[in-house]
């Protein structure tokens, strides 16, 4: 038997979160740092009957993980940087055809080649609006690899419960580093799959009219009903359409069913917040840091929390308002140049009050670099 | 079952230009399906972008009309997760072999089982008549004013080069012919491409003069020969019809259940 107890990488904890999820068909393509993904998976997946692929690059990979839910599977693809930057035109495909997946994005340093085997978390805004067009997006992230696990589960199933591709956004340090993970036991964590139409063979199928939910239950590729999807604008049997208010209906349909559900899918953490004047926004990675600062202070007194977001998109504006507007001082906490900080701005009612505590050299933020910061806010300075 | 039973007359009339070779390898795919008595459940059509594309919204099977280029790689997602599927993927030469050149080589060297049918009208001709992979060195289009000075692929030896394990070629001209092999390329297990030279008349027939569609299709009579014929030995400038490569190799699906007994048999 199979401990339930393991000692792993981020990246093996997020194979363990995808085979809990159900997750059946797999096609990747090497990339560091978020190989370990795939190579488990190729030696995973067989031995339960799923499959795996190494496709001929990212594009093809994404469009292999469309192509095998349509035939009624859970599916994943892996990657970094660069291989998500490729994958932007297949991921607003599946956007428009509404065809549940998950994509994860180890994140390293870039733009380009960048900086492969070094953290990032710059991609925040990549996954946001890298596809073009307006459009809704999910995307989840972790600070360790008990919560890689969960969140992984989670993106399988919201994928499903909203026909939406979910983009996990972990980075090198949390891909890489090994700490423990417990396997929770079948059953403990709910699984959603998708929901199936119950309209029988031979009466009309709408694969694309909305429940008054707004939910559309799907048909299995191979099954009874026959249907066309496309990227294109589309009616409500899958056909391609100009009508304006086809148009108009659509986009509305697809943004709405995500943002309009904000807060269901909103997932984070609050740690010392109820009194917190000091309130640090932090996620991934970088939340660990941001977590030993909180912890470090408050022991000597200080009122400082951490709201730890682990859903960046749609982003969580109703829980950045309640905990940052009560607070003196915002500093957000990450790897980049401020995507998750201006958003933070834009969200709260003193921008001003809202400060970057960040890294964008490939190296790990340290509890020492944000606390620099804070004494610079406090005007202590360094 | 009659043609029109394997149609969504729902989406008529089609966006296809009048003289186009479009609408005779769609009645020739139907008639080779038609033959075959396959259900119209267990067929899944998958394209990409361009004229060429827009078949699959018209058939009556289940259709997954796609990205430019990369119909291939959704294809071989839909074969893989259930192989007991038949994947038709019409393409044009552009879809195919320019922006989709990649995935085709990788599809036919992996023999996954699938039949692309690769429509080459030697033009981009939704975007309104840009020169394609295939258009040819000297021929004219909006992209090419001075002549094209790209040279062609040859799908043909692209393709079994490659490793696809059955190659055809024919034209719209040769429909008897145009249905056969479709029903060859559908029955053979791996992965089947199929060449149809085809007339655009709106775009590379009316740039290069070559008349409308009856001249073009006329053309494509006299420019084409069985392979092996006298004639070929006489003019060896003539493109050849006909099956070069039919053979069998082990196909990729059917080797990846051997992956999952291996794997199965490991333990945990």
């Amino acid at each position: 038997m199979e401990s339930k107890i393991k000692f792993v990488q981020g990246n093996e904890a997020c194979v363990e979160g995808a085979l809990y999820a159900g997750l059946e068909f797999f096609a990747g393509y090497p990339i560091t740092p978020s190989t370990e993904i795939a190579e488990h998976l190729s030696s995973r997946l067989p031995r339960k009957g799923g499959r795996f692929i190494q496709m001929e690059d990212e594009i093809a990979s994404l469009c292999a993980i469309i192509g095998a839910s349509l035939t009624g599977h859970k599916v994943m693809t892996a990657t970094s940087g660069p291989g998500f930057s490729l994958m932007q035109e297949a991921l607003g495909y599946a956007v428009m055809a509404e065809i549940p997946c998950v994509i994860v994005d180890v994140q390293r340093g870039g733009p380009s080649t960048g900086i492969p085997t070094h953290v990032s978390q710059a991609d925040v805004m990549q996954a946001r609006w890298g596809t073009h067009g307006d459009h809704a997006i999910v995307a989840f992230t972790a600070s360790n690899h008990q919560d890689v696990f969960n969140m992984t589960v989670e993106a399988f199933n919201v994928a499903e419960t909203y026909r939406t591709p979910v983009v996990l956004l972990f980075d090198e340090v949390v891909g890489h580093m090994r700490e423990k993970l417990e396997i929770p036991e079948p059953g403990q964590i709910p699984l959603v799959d998708r929901l199936r139409t119950s309209v029988k063979e031979g009466v009309d199928y709408h694969p694309y009219l909305p429940r008054e939910d707004g939910r559309l239950p799907m048909s299995d590729f191979g099954g009874v009903h026959r249907y066309n999807v496309t990227g294109l604008y589309h009616d409500m049997w899958g056909f391609p359409s100009d009508n304006p208010s086809v148009v108009h209906g659509l986009i509305r349909h697809l943004v709405d069913k995500i943002e309009n559900n904000a807060n269901l899918i909103a997932r984070y953490k609050k740690f010392h917040l109820d009194d917190a004047k000091t309130v640090l926004v932090s996620y991934g990675s970088a939340a660990r840091s941001a977590l030993h600062v909180v912890q470090h202070l408050r022991g000597r007194g200080q009122k400082i929390g951490l709201l730890e977001l682990q859903t960046l998109w749609p982003f969580p504006s109703d829980i950045i308002q309640d905990v940052c507007n009560r607070a003196e001082y915002v500093v957000v906490v990450e790897m980049n140049m401020g995507q998750i900080c201006q958003m933070v701005k834009q969200a709260v009612d003193c921008p001003e009050r809202v400060f970057l505590a960040n890294r964008i050299d490939g190296v790990f933020i340290t509890p020492t670099d944000i606390r620099n910061i804070l004494r610079l806010v406090a005007g202590k300075g360094v | 079952m009659a043609v029109k039973d394997y149609l969504r007359e729902r989406f008529f009339p089609h966006i296809w230009c009048a003289g186009c070779g479009h609408g005779i390898v769609l009645n020739s795919l139907i008639r080779a399906v038609e033959k075959l008595g396959m259900s119209k459940n267990e067929i899944v059509m998958v394209s990409g972008i361009g004229c060429s594309s827009r078949i699959s919204g018209y058939v009556d099977f289940h259709t997954l009309h796609t990205i430019h280029g990369r119909a291939l790689a959704f294809a071989t997602g839909v074969k893989m997760s259930k192989p007991e599927l038949n994947v038709i993927v019409p393409m044009g030469d552009g879809d195919a072999l320019a922006i989709g050149g990649n995935h085709f080589i990788h599809a036919a060297r992996r023999n996954i089982d699938i039949t692309a049918i690769v429509m080459n009208n030697r033009i981009y001709g939704m975007t309104g008549g840009q020169y394609s992979p295939l258009s040819g060195y000297g021929t004219l289009a909006t992209t090419a004013p001075y002549k094209n000075i790209d040279q062609s692929f040859d799908t043909v030896q692209l393709a079994t080069a490659a490793g696809a394990t059955f190659v055809a070629r024919t034209t719209t001209y040769h429909v008897q012919q145009l249905t056969d092999l479709i029903r060859r390329a559908i029955l053979h297990e791996g992965f089947s491409v199929l060449e149809v030279m085809t007339q655009c008349p709106t775009y590379f027939g009316r740039k290069n003069k070559l008349g409308g569609a009856v001249e073009m299709m006329k053309y494509m009579q006299k420019a084409t020969t069985p392979i092996g014929s006298k004639a070929k030995q006489k003019n060896p400038e003539l493109i050849e019809r006909g099956v070069f490569v039919e053979k069998e190799q082990p196909e990729y699906c059917s080797e990846y259940e051997k992956i999952i007994q291996r794997a199965m048999a490991s333990g945990s």
